[in-house]
């Protein structure tokens, strides 16, 4: 079986407003040199040991559906399955 | 005129669209399922807002992937009217019908409340209907409608008059304080403040009907 850890996170342009709520919300639990919070979202997908063209079609597929490349960037890794 | 407004599973103003349709302006409407795959015999096709497939991944992401979609495309590419309000903005940025995206508001808060919008454009066959600048009251529901796009193409928005609505004060943070935007070819109109809830006074505004009746004004003027 192959995994395929898939990271998506919002482009540098545009506000994360959840990351923002995040980092004050861990400021006021007094860890005030914490500076950024960057929130994303982290997918796995898995697919049979013999699939082809693997890369090509995770490409399609983040470009089409898990990201939006408006406003979001992704990458991701090829791991075996234990 | 006949209208489609397309149900999608967690949709929940397309009873409000189906009514503004049927005792607003007086027309044929059909409730349509997402898994239906022709929108022959329409005239135009309504996105209603909600919270389709709960908002999983992005707000309309989902939803921009069901059997129905082939269709709202086609119509959108044949000069078609396409209309998508809140969540039905969302999915028609999900789909690339319309550019740029709607993200969480700049405060992470649902914002439920009347808001003016000044209109923008009154050429297309949305707003002919309104004057030019005109200030209208509107409901707006969403926690995640903050327009969002890049430089170049706020740029060409602006350029080809596809702005149609701003909000007079930038509630959710939106880039130009954009409240609706057309297509190039100004058929497809996806906006997140909710027309169809501000068809009556007693409701607190009727400024939503105007929008409405420019679609019918429109297609007698042009038939």
């Amino acid at each position: 079986m192959k995994l395929v850890k898939v990271y998506v996170t919002l482009k540098d342009s545009v506000l994360d407003a959840q990351g923002e709520a995040i980092k004050s919300a861990i400021n006021t639990m007094g860890y005030n040199q914490l500076t950024g919070v960057h929130m994303g979202k982290y997918f796995e997908l898995n697919f049979s040991e013999d699939y082809e063209n693997l890369e090509h079609d995770v490409d399609a597929i983040c470009d089409e559906l898990l990201a939006n490349p408006n406003i979001e960037t992704y990458h991701y890794e090829i791991t075996e399955e234990a | 005129m006949k209208f489609a407004v397309v149900n999608f599973p967690g949709s929940n103003c397309d009873m409000d669209l189906y009514y503004a349709i049927k005792n607003g302006i007086k027309q044929e409407v059909e409730l349509v399922d997402y898994r239906a795959l022709s929108l022959e015999g329409f005239d135009g096709v309504l996105i209603p807002g909600g919270f389709s497939y709960g908002d999983y991944l992005r707000s309309g992401a989902i939803a921009a992937h069901v059997p129905i979609v082939k269709e709202i495309i086609r119509f959108a590419d044949e000069g078609k009217l396409v209309l998508g309000i809140c969540n039905g903005f969302q999915i028609l940025t999900e789909l690339g019908l319309l550019p740029g995206a709607l993200i969480p508001n700049e405060k992470s808060r649902f914002i439920c409340e009347n808001v003016d919008l000044k209109v923008i454009n009154n050429q297309t066959i949305f707003t002919r209907d309104y004057q030019a600048s005109e200030i209208i009251n509107i409901p707006v529901a969403h926690g995640e409608g903050r327009y969002y796009c890049d430089e170049a193409t706020l740029m060409e928005l602006k350029q080809n008059d596809q702005i149609v609505f701003q909000y007079q004060e930038n509630i959710n943070g939106s880039i130009d304080q954009i409240a609706g935007i057309t297509n190039k070819q100004k058929n497809v109109l996806g906006m997140m403040p909710h027309p169809e809830r501000a068809l009556e006074k007693i409701l607190g505004s009727d400024d939503g009907l105007k929008l409405f009746q420019s679609i019918i004004n429109y297609q007698r003027v042009n038939n």
